[in-house]
């Protein structure tokens, strides 16, 4: 671990109490602020000194929580605005912290680095990049029945217009050794596979794999 | 000229009212269809209902000339906002936002947002009232 910081944290839901534990835990000084006093009375149990009550965006109340002395602010609450303007207020009033905000609207984070916010993390961008990427990575393998400790699978993948196997025989794949195929549901209709079955899209696959070979089969869909 | 006011509070209401009767081209944004009550019944100018800082509702106001805009929700830091993001996107002759909280009308006309304080303004006028006395 690195040196100790100090890091204000503003809005105390559910990024900012995780964010606090987990920097608490690693070690480091934090300081809370949440605006809603029943939120601040829940969280002192496991907060002690280190959550007040107050606005944030408030040059008072960023003083109050020793926001001279911070290495790092970061404004975490579901309002843009508010986020904005405490970032902005830290710079301007304070010993420049580094200033970190959520965005809650991925169309604000370009304006935010415009307008000096140092950094700036958008939920929705990330969520959206993991789902490109597990998109990307091929039709998505549903666990219908789990054997042997989870270590072999029955799982169910519909294949996509773009899936490699679409228009081909089971006969001309290799498939992952720890896989076969063992049924073909296309409608209404169930087909169990052998070597002339050609794949067709919208097929749903159902398929016996060992927990090792599912990233091969994955891929080879 | 053309203006728009984004809040049509008690404040923005009466503004609107005002610039309208004086011929000006008058555009009210609002979240609130209910808010527009507060608009005299000759206001001949537009209603907007929608999220000041949401370019869906702002931009086809804006993209054409806009001589002013007023920021004046009730909430200071949305005002703050709006104002900064139309000043970076558009062209305008002026943007004003409308910030109760005194120090930080005060911090951000340093960064160049026009900033106007009514808490400022009605302690301004009270302490004249008490010299005067």
């Amino acid at each position: 671990m690195g040196e100790v910081m100090y890091i204000v944290i503003v809005g105390a839901g559910k990024v900012g109490y995780h964010l606090g534990k987990l920097l608490i835990t690693e070690g480091h000084e934090v300081m809370l602020i949440e605006r809603d006093r029943t939120k601040v009375n829940l969280l002192s149990f496991e907060f002690h000194d280190a959550i007040m009550e107050g606005d944030g965006s408030t040059v008072e109340v960023l003083r109050e929580a020793g926001t001279n002395r911070a290495d790092v602010i970061v404004a975490t609450t579901g309002n843009d605005e508010d986020n904005l303007v405490i970032c902005q207020v830290a710079k301007l009033m304070f010993l420049r912290p580094r200033t970190i905000a959520r965005v809650n609207n991925p169309r604000n984070e370009e304006l935010f680095t415009g307008l000096g916010v140092d950094a700036s993390v958008s939920a929705t961008k990330i969520i959206n990049a993991v789902i490109e990427e597990q998109v990307k990575a091929g039709d998505m393998l549903i666990p219908l029945l789990t054997l042997k400790e989870g270590n072999v699978e029955i799982v169910e993948v519909e294949l996509s217009r773009s899936s490699h196997i679409v228009k081909k025989k089971i006969k001309d794949l290799i498939l992952p050794t720890g896989s076969i195929f063992i049924a073909v549901i296309r409608g209404e209709e169930v087909i169990i596979p052998y070597g002339e079955t050609e794949f067709q899209p919208e097929d749903k696959v159902i398929a016996l794999v060992k927990r090792t070979s599912e990233q091969a089969l994955r891929e080879m869909l | 000229m053309k203006v728009m006011i984004i809040g049509c509070g008690r404040v923005g209401s009466v503004l609107a009212n005002r610039l309208d009767e004086k011929g000006h081209q008058v555009v009210v944004l609002d979240r609130n269809q209910q808010a527009f009550r507060r608009l005299s019944e000759k206001f001949s100018g537009e209603r907007i209902v929608g999220n000041g800082l949401v370019e869906e509702f702002v931009r086809p106001t804006l993209q054409e000339k806009t001589d002013i805009l007023f920021a004046m929700t009730d909430k200071d830091n949305v005002n703050l906002m709006i104002a900064q993001r139309v000043k970076r996107h558009y062209d305008l002759g002026k943007v004003i936002a409308v910030v109760h909280d005194s120090i930080l009308a005060g911090l951000y006309k340093e960064l160049g947002v026009e900033t106007v304080c009514p808490t400022d303004l009605v302690i301004k006028d009270l302490l004249k009232m008490i010299q005067e006395s």
